[in-house]
């Protein structure tokens, strides 16, 4: 179970001005949970991913990750019970490693990493394997540099990295923005297929409404460093994208903003 | 012969070197220009305690503790006190210029009379005796050439060595998988500096003194050989391929230096001429990216 309370940060902009980022924000996510994040530009959705992944320390408030207080640990603390996907192809993996080592080095996250050879050959078949229930034709790269494989290809086994060790959080930052429709199409048909094995607690944040409605069991909307509705079940079932609009469309007096509805990156 | 045998002797001393800066500079990405000073560290430290009568190896093995704690040193300036990786390196070079005259308590020592590392192989292996020094140091240095890449190349493809490099390929990456970043600077550093002093030291037993100033060009020499590694290696990118091609630059580079100074280059010449090569491999991608930008216009 996670559990956000009363989270609140700021940050301080060069020119002195102070910009809140999140005003205190409540949340909980059962275990298993699937959760959309959606919002405005300057919501705070990924600020709010940041938090949880260690990426700064809140100003006020708590993050409890399956009963651990983590509100104060540092990423590479908590990394063992997080796995993540970012929305650059290029930052989830090291490019000038094989798949094979990049594979080992996220299967230890969170681990103490000793002076043995843990890639072998046991280690190379699981990946292989696991790769190969992938479809995309990546389980002969085991020795190719990571460097050299496309950006869905670098995406869906980023994906698996961030769950070859069971996270106890999986989050998931746009990590379809960047890539072309049909291999953002294939990674979220990926995502679902290792969410639901692994039963995994999940808040992927997205730009895409159908996404947001599509994936997962619940959707919450940011706006302003806030969550402004909470969708789930039934009325959750029941809501359209042209709904989703329409409350952004609401806020819209409030603050300029952005809302890009589809997966296609911009031309 | 018998100069063709002095190079290589010195190029095998100075492969450690060249792993050094190739850990620093290309597996941690990391300027440290303390290399410049941990040589002659590594220098100073063997040569005071074989005058004190030390014995060879564990005179050598102190001088390697010493230069990785300089590096480690290096390493806490930038990680903990949020220096500069260049600056950091520049303090710790210039302060280890200090300590190396204390440690040698002038600016040269002569180790003429002392015992070296070809002492013990003498007695260990008495046909030796007659083998004329060059060739001597070159075999031992050859020895632990080849020990010293087994065990980096086993090392870096551990599963600790591995979050090392990664450290160097993508920081963000490494820390969402757990891994300290400057926890890896620190001992990465310590590493390179470690190997850095240990070819000062040997160095040091081969030419028979520690100067105070024979660190100067250090990181710039070691730059030159993995540069000089890196074009030798036209293909395969295996690590074990790298750090052998690396070591070759080594033995490269102090043959073309060498042979610059029989055919007459003047020896005051050497580091503007090293300094010169070193920029020019930098700046030759940049120059012809250049011209064929300008040429497609």
């Amino acid at each position: 179970m996670i559990a956000v309370r009363g989270l609140e940060k700021s940050f301080v902009q060069p020119g002195g001005e102070v910009v809140p980022a999140l005003c205190g924000v409540d949340l909980t996510l059962a275990a298993g949970e699937f959760l959309t994040v959606i919002g405005t530009n300057g919501s705070g959705k990924s600020t709010l991913l940041n938090a949880l992944a260690g990426g700064f320390l809140p100003d006020s408030g708590s993050i409890t990750i399956d009963d651990q207080d983590v509100t104060m640990s540092p990423e590479h603390r908590r990394a063992a019970l997080i796995g993540r996907v970012f929305q650059d192809p290029y930052k989830g993996s090291c490019p000038s490693m094989t798949v094979a080592e990049n594979l080992r080095m996220a299967e230890l996250r969170g681990t103490r990493r000793g002076l043995r050879l843990g890639l072998n050959a046991e280690t190379r078949a699981r990946y292989r394997e696991r790769l190969a229930r992938l479809r995309m034709r990546v389980e002969n790269r085991l020795d190719a540099l990571m460097g050299t494989l496309s950006g869905g290809q670098r995406q869906a086994i980023t994906l698996i990295m961030a769950t070859l060790r069971r996270p106890s959080l999986l989050l998931l930052d746009e990590h379809t923005a960047a890539l072309d429709p049909r291999a953002a199409e294939r990674v979220l048909v990926v995502t679902q297929e290792v969410v639901q094995e692994h039963r995994l607690t999940t808040l992927m944040v997205t730009h895409s409404m159908e996404e947001a409605l599509s994936l997962g069991e619940r959707t919450i909307m940011m706006h302003r460093g806030s969550v402004v509705a909470d969708l789930s079940g039934g009325a959750r079932k029941a809501t359209r994208v042209s709904d989703l609009l329409e409350r952004f469309a609401s806020l819209r007096h409030t603050v300029e903003y952005t809302i890009q509805h589809s997966t296609a990156p911009p031309v | 012969m018998g100069f063709w045998i002095a190079a290589l002797t010195q190029g095998f001393a100075f492969v450690a070197l060249a792993w050094g800066v190739y850990l620093s500079a290309r597996v941690l990405r990391f300027a440290d220009i303390t290399p410049d000073g941990s040589f002659t560290f590594g220098a100073a430290v063997a040569a005071a305690l074989l005058i004190q009568g030390a014995h060879p190896l564990v005179a050598t093995t102190v001088a390697v503790a010493v230069g990785m704690l300089a590096g480690y040193i290096t390493g806490l300036l930038h990680t903990r006190l949020g220096v500069s990786d260049l600056l950091s390196g520049i303090l710790v070079m210039t302060a280890l210029y200090s300590v190396n005259l204390h440690v040698m308590g002038r600016s040269n020592l002569s180790l003429l009379d002392t015992a070296t590392l070809a002492t013990p192989v003498h007695t260990l292996f008495p046909a030796t005796a007659s083998w004329p020094d060059d060739f001597t140091f070159g075999v031992i240095f050859l020895a632990i050439a080849v020990l010293l890449g087994g065990l980096l190349t086993w090392y870096l493809k551990t599963d600790f060595g591995m979050a090392m490099r990664s450290v160097g390929d993508n920081p963000a990456m490494i820390t969402a998988q757990g891994v300290d970043r400057r926890r890896m600077i620190e001992l990465g550093l310590a590493l390179a500096n470690g190997l850095v002093a240990l070819s000062g030291a040997l160095i040091a037993q081969y030419q028979g003194f520690a100067d105070v100033a024979m660190g100067v060009g250090t990181l710039v020499a070691g730059m030159a050989a993995v540069i000089l590694g890196e074009t030798l290696r036209t293909r395969g990118r295996s690590l074990l391929v790298t750090i052998v091609m690396v070591a070759a630059g080594a033995l490269v580079f102090r043959l073309l230096v060498a042979l610059a100074l029989r055919v007459g280059l003047n020896p005051i010449d050497l580091k503007l001429m090293t300094a010169i090569f070193v920029l020019g491999a930098l700046a030759l991608p940049r120059l012809r990216h250049r011209a064929v930008a300008g040429t497609s216009r």
